[in-house]
């Protein structure tokens, strides 16, 4: 009640009380006030992994301090409480992304572990030796590799639909390619690289007309936007708690209810049977069916924090005054004479990537550590899109809700001494 | 900037980044290695030009970061003329100022010694030894061949 409350006061949220609120918010999040290299530190690598507020830190240890036990298991009360409070996470996620029933949701490590078990469980029985997966060239490696192993099972091939120079998707070429054969379209909801928002509503339509499933790698949109994952219609959706202001180690894959159903068991173990003996087996049902041995209680239980403080900040906030960031970014860095975006597209995200003069990207992230900017260099697990750009990587500076203009100030001062140092 | 955060980045290391030394082909040249980082796509071809115990030219080619192209740059130039012995001794003495804790003092390095800055960036150190691995692998595989020579690979 009340995050829906503050929901509602911030439709109306003006740009003016933006910078009031984060003030308010940097607040919660205690790491953002210390100094690196003598200099306070500006987080400018969100996309990597996002900072924690205090609401999640607190939940995490209070859950040890008083909760822990495991959960699915025993008749004892902390046993019990334990696992309440593990489904009531579960519900948490449900309503967050807009599943329709928390069989749907099932726990994992992270994006990458929910999509090889869509890879492994969903579409390894499914595949022929000529069955095509159609793939994106913007996609992160653990929406490449999965396919690229499962390929190797199968002899079924990795299809990839090409971008256009400003990064975004090439939907003629994907219309084309979207075929007979195509068992699968995975696609990235948002470019980790360039920040693309990628048109998925079509995508799934336009494959959804032909009978395919598609899986959606949600890990940078989570961050960023509301997702529905009924009104999006897609077929599964990944993503990752450290990401969107929760715990590593705790992920998230939603499917449709009918197609997990109809799935293997991805591991074997604990918790996934319903029971066992030397002469069969039977599976716990939905959700549990996906999830073997103890799960990482303490992260669920931490992702149900990061959800409510999403909910309580508000998406419509996150929405506004992200997009004050990335266009006051883009035009105070397009002042610098020597940068090269990498990624223009006009849907995207607070994520910049570029190039500053010929200066390696590693050493524009090292100049900028020693005065306390974290920013991510390289190829961000997505080398077939560096390399369709002939680059070894870029700089990235991404943007999450707690950042502020005057970082970017900062930034931007920054860059102009390393370009001077450097070139 | 002040001196402290220039440290990284001291004028040797940029100069020999911006107008690096023996950036050629080496022709003829008897040895080739492959220096390659996949993380962040620094990658060096070194041309060696060894006889038994000596190596007679040294240079190389490639991209790559400030520190990986500078560190390759004073390698070639300190490694012209050098036997395989002093060479593979000012390797281990550079990883070992890079890699230990508080090494001594060591007057062997030369220019070298401003690359130490990477401590501080303790990621960059595998640029600052890039080129240095694969050369000295090289120059490790030509002198065993040279002591035993019987054996082929
Ligand atoms: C778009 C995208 N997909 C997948 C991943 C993998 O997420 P994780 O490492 O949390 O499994 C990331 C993050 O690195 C990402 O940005």
């Amino acid at each position: 009640m009340i995050a829906e409350s503050v929901h509602m006061s911030q439709e109306t949220v003006r740009e003016e009380t933006l910078d009031n609120i984060v003030e308010d918010v940097r607040r919660d999040f205690p790491i953002l006030t210390q100094t690196i290299n003598g200099e306070p530190l500006v987080y400018l690598d969100n996309a990597a992994t996002s900072q924690k507020p205090r609401s999640v830190i607190d939940r995490v240890c209070s859950y040890y301090e008083e909760h822990h036990s495991n959960v699915h298991r025993g008749v004892h009360s902390l046993s019990q409480r334990a696992t309440e409070m593990y489904e009531a996470a579960r519900e948490t996620v449900r309503g967050f992304i807009g599943a329709a029933s928390t069989a749907e949701i099932v726990f994992t490590r992270g994006t990458t572990e929910a999509l090889n078990l869509v890879a492994q469980s969903y579409a390894r029985p499914r595949l022929g030796s000529d069955s095509e997966i159609l793939v994106t060239m913007m996609e992160h490696h653990s929406n490449i590799v999965p396919w690229q192993i499962l390929s190797g099972q199968t002899g079924a091939k990795v299809v990839v639909t090409p971008i256009h120079e400003d990064g975004t998707l090439d939907l003629d070429a994907f219309e084309q390619l979207l075929g007979d054969k195509t068992c699968i379209v995975a696609v990235a909801y948002i470019s980790n690289s360039l920040g693309t928002i990628n048109p998925v509503e079509h995508i799934i339509e336009r494959s959804h007309a032909r009978d395919i499933p598609v899986v959606i790698d949600g890990a940078q949109a989570v961050p960023h936007m509301p997702v529905h994952v009924g009104e999006l219609d897609c077929d599964f959706f990944a993503f990752s708690g450290h990401k969107m202001f929760g715990p590593t180690g705790i992920g998230v894959l939603y499917g449709k209810e009918t197609l997990l159903d109809a799935m293997p068991p991805y591991q074997g173990g604990g918790d996934m049977i319903e029971s066992v003996s030397f002469s069969g087996t039977t599976f716990n049902k939905l959700p549990h069916k996906f999830e073997a041995g103890t799960p990482n209680i303490a992260g669920t239980i931490g992702l149900g924090a990061a959800v409510d403080y999403i909910q309580n900040v508000g998406y419509d906030f996150i929405q506004k005054h992200e997009a004050r960031l990335l266009t006051t970014a883009l035009s105070k860095l397009s002042e610098l004479e020597s940068i090269r975006f990498i990624g223009q597209a006009a849907e995207r995200a607070s994520v910049i990537s570029f190039l500053l003069g010929d200066s390696h990207p590693y050493d524009v992230g090292s100049v900028l550590d020693k005065m306390g900017i974290a920013v991510r260099t390289g190829h961000h697990c997505t080398q077939p899109l560096m390399d369709h750009y002939q680059i070894p990587g870029t700089v990235r500076a991404s943007f999450a809700f707690y950042n502020t203009i005057e970082e970017i100030d900062r930034l931007c001062s920054a860059l102009r001494k390393a370009a001077s140092l450097l070139q | 900037m002040d001196t402290e955060k220039e440290e990284l980045y001291q004028a040797l290391i940029l100069d020999h980044d911006q107008a690096p030394r023996h950036f050629h082909r080496l022709d003829p040249f008897s040895h080739t290695a492959e220096a390659y980082n996949p993380l962040c796509g620094d990658r060096y071809t070194i041309y060696l030009d060894l006889n038994s115990h000596i190596i007679r030219q040294i240079s190389f080619e490639g991209y790559g970061c400030a520190i990986s192209k500078a560190s390759a740059s004073m390698m070639t130039s300190m490694l012209s003329g050098a036997s395989f012995e002093s060479a593979l001794a000012l390797f281990s003495s550079f990883r070992t100022a890079l890699l230990i804790e508080n090494p001594p003092s060591d007057d062997s390095l030369g220019d070298l010694i401003t690359l130490t800055g990477v401590i501080s960036a303790p990621t960059r150190i595998k640029c600052a030894l890039l080129a240095w691995e694969a050369a000295c692998t090289a120059i490790q595989g030509a002198s065993r061949h040279a002591i035993t020579p019987e054996t082929t690979n």
